[in-house]
C-alpha cells in the first residue's frame, strides 16, 4: 500500500515536469533555448485559472492555458527569431513579464495579491491518491504526450525538420526547409505543453496562487537537459526528480535529509550531466543561435 | 555550442572604444541611445494600457512614481540604495557579455558575496577601525561571489560546459544550501537572518546628508563607484581587459593571436561572480549588518537587465542601474493606486523591447550609411 502511495504521489508531482520537459526537448531540438518554460507554465496555469473560472468549465480552461502559453511562446519567438534578439535575454524577460502581470491582473480580476477564488476542475473531490488519478485525465495525457512527441520528433517529416533546423539550420534552409517556419511551430508547441503543465497545478489545487509554478519549468529544463534533449530520457529524468521528492516527502516526520538537499538534486544532477563525467549531455549545435 | 548565444547582442564596443572621429562616436552614441528611447517608449504605451486597466488616470500615477522616487530626499536615497546593488549586478553580468560569456547566475553570487562577508563580520573581533575591517570585507564578498562564478567558468574551459544552464542551475543549488545553513544552523530565533557582525559597518548616507533620514543609502556607493572606474580601466586599458574582449569578439581570432581563451573564460567567470558578490556589502555592511535569506530578492536577475540596457559598458551600467532602480523604488511609490508588480512587467518590456531593437537599430543604422 505504501508503495502504491509512494508511486501514485510520484506521478502526481512529475506530470507538470512531463509536459514542460516534452515543451522543452520540442524547442530546444529545434534551437531555442528554453529558459520561458517557467513563464508558459505560470502564464498558462493563469489564463486556464481566468477561462475556467469565468466559463465554469475545466476544458476551456484547458484551451485559455494553451492560449496563455502558446501566446508567451510566440512572442518569445517572434522577438528572437524575427527582431534577433538574444535567446536568453528575451527568455529571461518573459519571466519576469509573467510573474508581474500574473500578480497584477490577479489583483484587477479578483482583488487578491495571493490566489483566485476556487475554480471548477477535473480532479474528483476529497478523494484518495488512488481516485484523483483516474479521475484527472491531465495525468494521462501528460503520459501520452511523452510518446507523441517522441514520435513526432523521431518518425515524422516534421520531426527530422526540427532536428535538422536545430543542429545545422543553413543546411536544413539550403534543402528548401523553412528555418523560421519550423522554429515558431516548435516555440508555440512548448508553449502549449509547458502551458498543460501549468494547467494542471491550477486544477489540481482548485485555484491559482501567486508564483505557483516555484521554479517547475527550471526543474523541466533540467530535465530535458539531464535526458539529453530526448523525449523518452527526459520523461525518466521528470520521473526521477518527481521520485526524490516523493521520497523526501513520505520521510519529512524523520528529518533524514534536509528538504533544501533534495531540491538540489535535479540542478547538481543537471551540472554532472553537462560536466560529464559519464555519458556527456550535448546540446543540439546551433542551439541558442541565429536561424541564418 | 562554440559560437555563444552572447555574441548577438555584444554590440562592437565603438561606443566606449576612444573615437577615431567625431561621426563614428556619433553613431555609436545613435546605437546606443536609440534602442533605449524605443524602450521607454513601449514601456510608456504599455504601462499607461495596465494603469487605465485599473481605472487611474496615466498622468497621475507616473507624477507619484516621479516624486515618489526623485521628489524627495528618502525616495532618491532609496534609489541609491538600489542602483548601488544593481550596479554591481550589472557590472558582473557585463564583464561576463565582454567575454562573450552569459552569466545568469549573479542572484545567487550576490547572496554568496553577502553571506562570506556576513561570516567574517560575525568572526572578526570587536572594535578594529574601520580601515581593517573594510578591505577584510570586500576580500571575503569578492571571493564568496567569485567561487560561485568560478565553478561555471571552470566547467566552460574545462568541459564545455554551457555557462548559461550551469549558472541557472548553480542558482538554485547555492540559494538552498546558503537557505539550509541559515535556518538549520545559523538564524536568530524566529527569523531567518544571521546575528549582526561585530564591526565595521560603513555609515549610512545620512550620517553627512540629514535629509537622506531613514533611506538605507549608505557609504558602499562609493566603492560601486570606484567598482565602475575600475571596471572601465580595466576593460579598455589593460591588456587582460583587452584579451577578455577579444575572446569575447572572435574567440577563434583571439585564440590564433596568442589568447588562451580557457583561461580568459574562467578568469571572466570568477571575475564576473566577485563583482556579484561585493553587492552583497550594500545590504550586509551598509543596510541591516547581518546575513538575509533571500535578501537579493531578484537584483541578479535585473543585473542582466542592467548590462543589456547599459549595452555592457561600465558608465552605462551605473546609468542603467539608477534607471532600473528608478522604476523599482517607483513601484512602492504608487503601489496605493496600481499594484506594484506593474513595474515588473514595465522592466521586462523594457528588456524586451532592447533585446529587439538593439539589432534592428544597427542594421537601420548601418544600412543608412
Amino acid at each position: 500500500m505504501i508503495v502504491l502511495v509512494f508511486l501514485a504521489q510520484t506521478l502526481r508531482i512529475a506530470v507538470p515536469y512531463l509536459f514542460a520537459a516534452t515543451g522543452g526537448v520540442m524547442t530546444e531540438r529545434a534551437g531555442l533555448i528554453g529558459l520561458g518554460l517557467e513563464g508558459y507554465m505560470l502564464g498558462g496555469a493563469f489564463c486556464g485559472a481566468l477561462a475556467s473560472y469565468y466559463s465554469g468549465s475545466a476544458w476551456i480552461g484547458l484551451l485559455g492555458a494553451i492560449a496563455g502559453g502558446v501566446g508567451l511562446a510566440l512572442l518569445y519567438a517572434v522577438v528572437s527569431i524575427r527582431f534577433r534578439g538574444d535567446q536568453v535575454v528575451v527568455g529571461v524577460a518573459v519571466n519576469l513579464l509573467v510573474t508581474g502581470a500574473t500578480e497584477f491582473f490577479l489583483r484587477l480580476a479578483f482583488h487578491s495579491s495571493a490566489n483566485s477564488p476556487r475554480i471548477p476542475s477535473f480532479s474528483v473531490e476529497r478523494a484518495g491518491a488512488g481516485a484523483a488519478l483516474v479521475g484527472n485525465p491531465l495525468i494521462w495525457i501528460g503520459i501520452v504526450t511523452v510518446f507523441a512527441i517522441g514520435w513526432l520528433l523521431y518518425r515524422t517529416p516534421f520531426g527530422l525538420r526540427v532536428r535538422a533546423v536545430g543542429e545545422h539550420p543553413a543546411a536544413a534552409a539550403a534543402v528548401g526547409i523553412s528555418v523560421e517556419r519550423v522554429r515558431y511551430v516548435s516555440a508555440a508547441l512548448s508553449g502549449l505543453l509547458a502551458a498543460l503543465g501549468g494547467a494542471y497545478l491550477v486544477f489540481d489545487q482548485h485555484q491559482f496562487s501567486a508564483e505557483m509554478t516555484a521554479g517547475r519549468g527550471f526543474i523541466a529544463l533540467a530535465a530535458t537537459i539531464f535526458g539529453r534533449w530526448d523525449p523518452y530520457r527526459a520523461a525518466l529524468a521528470c520521473l526521477l526528480f518527481a521520485a526524490a521528492e516523493s521520497v523526501e516527502i513520505q520521510l519529512q516526520s524523520v528529518q533524514l535529509i534536509p528538504s533544501q538537499f533534495v531540491e538540489m538534486i535535479p540542478y547538481v544532477l543537471t551540472i554532472v550531466a553537462l560536466a560529464g563525467v559519464v555519458g556527456r549531455a550535448i546540446p543540439p549545435s546551433a542551439l541558442g543561435r541565429d536561424a541564418g | 555550442m562554440t559560437t555563444t548565444p552572447a555574441t548577438e547582442i555584444t554590440p562592437a564596443p565603438s561606443s566606449a572604444e576612444p573615437p577615431s572621429d567625431r561621426r563614428s562616436r556619433r553613431a555609436g552614441l545613435e546605437e546606443a541611445v536609440l534602442p533605449a528611447l524605443v524602450a521607454l517608449l513601449v514601456a510608456a504605451l504599455v504601462g499607461d494600457v495596465l494603469i487605465l486597466s485599473f481605472g487611474q488616470n496615466p498622468g497621475a500615477v507616473y507624477r507619484l512614481l516621479i516624486e515618489g522616487t526623485w521628489g524627495n530626499a528618502y525616495g532618491f536615497g532609496q534609489v541609491l540604495y538600489k542602483a548601488t546593488t544593481l550596479t554591481f549586478t550589472g557590472l558582473a553580468v557585463a564583464i561576463g557579455l565582454r567575454a562573450g560569456l552569459f552569466n545568469i547566475g549573479a542572484e545567487s553570487q550576490l547572496a554568496a558575496g553577502g553571506f562570506a562577508a556576513a561570516m567574517v563580520g560575525l568572526l572578526l573581533p570587536a572594535g578594529l577601525p574601520a580601515l581593517v575591517t573594510l578591505p577584510i570585507y570586500v576580500v571575503a564578498a569578492a571571493v564568496g561571489g567569485g567561487i560561485v562564478g568560478g565553478i561555471p567558468g571552470l566547467l566552460k574551459a574545462r568541459f564545455g560546459a554551457h555557462e548559461v544552464i550551469t549558472t541557472i542551475m548553480l542558482n538554485f543549488v547555492v540559494l538552498a544550501l546558503l537557505n539550509y545553513l541559515v535556518a538549520a544552523h545559523l538564524k536568530v530565533p524566529d527569523t531567518l537572518h544571521t546575528r549582526t557582525i561585530k564591526g565595521g559597518a560603513l555609515p549610512r548616507l545620512s550620517v553627512y546628508v540629514a535629509a537622506f533620514h531613514g533611506s538605507a543609502a549608505n557609504m558602499v556607493i562609493v566603492l560601486a563607484v570606484i567598482t565602475v572606474l575600475a571596471c572601465w580601466w580595466f576593460l579598455f586599458r589593460t591588456r587582460r581587459g583587452f584579451e577578455l574582449r577579444a575572446a569575447g569578439l572572435q574567440p577563434l581570432a583571439a585564440e590564433y593571436g596568442g589568447v588562451h581563451v580557457g583561461n580568459v573564460w574562467w578568469r571572466a567567470l570568477t571575475l564576473s561572480g566577485a563583482l556579484a558578490g561585493l553587492g552583497g556589502l550594500n545590504f550586509v555592511l551598509g543596510y541591516k549588518y547581518y546575513y538575509e535569506d533571500a535578501f537579493a530578492s531578484g537584483a541578479g536577475f535585473l543585473g542582466i537587465a542592467v548590462a543589456i540596457v547599459g549595452r555592457n559598458n561600465p558608465f552605462g551600467v551605473a546609468l542603467a542601474s539608477l534607471a532600473f532602480a528608478t522604476i523599482s523604488q517607483g513601484g512602492l511609490a504608487v503601489n496605493a493606486m496600481v499594484p506594484k508588480q506593474m513595474v515588473d512587467v514595465l522592466e521586462a518590456v523594457v528588456i524586451i523591447a532592447v533585446a529587439a531593437s538593439v539589432p534592428e537599430v544597427r542594421r537601420l543604422l548601418r544600412g543608412a550609411r
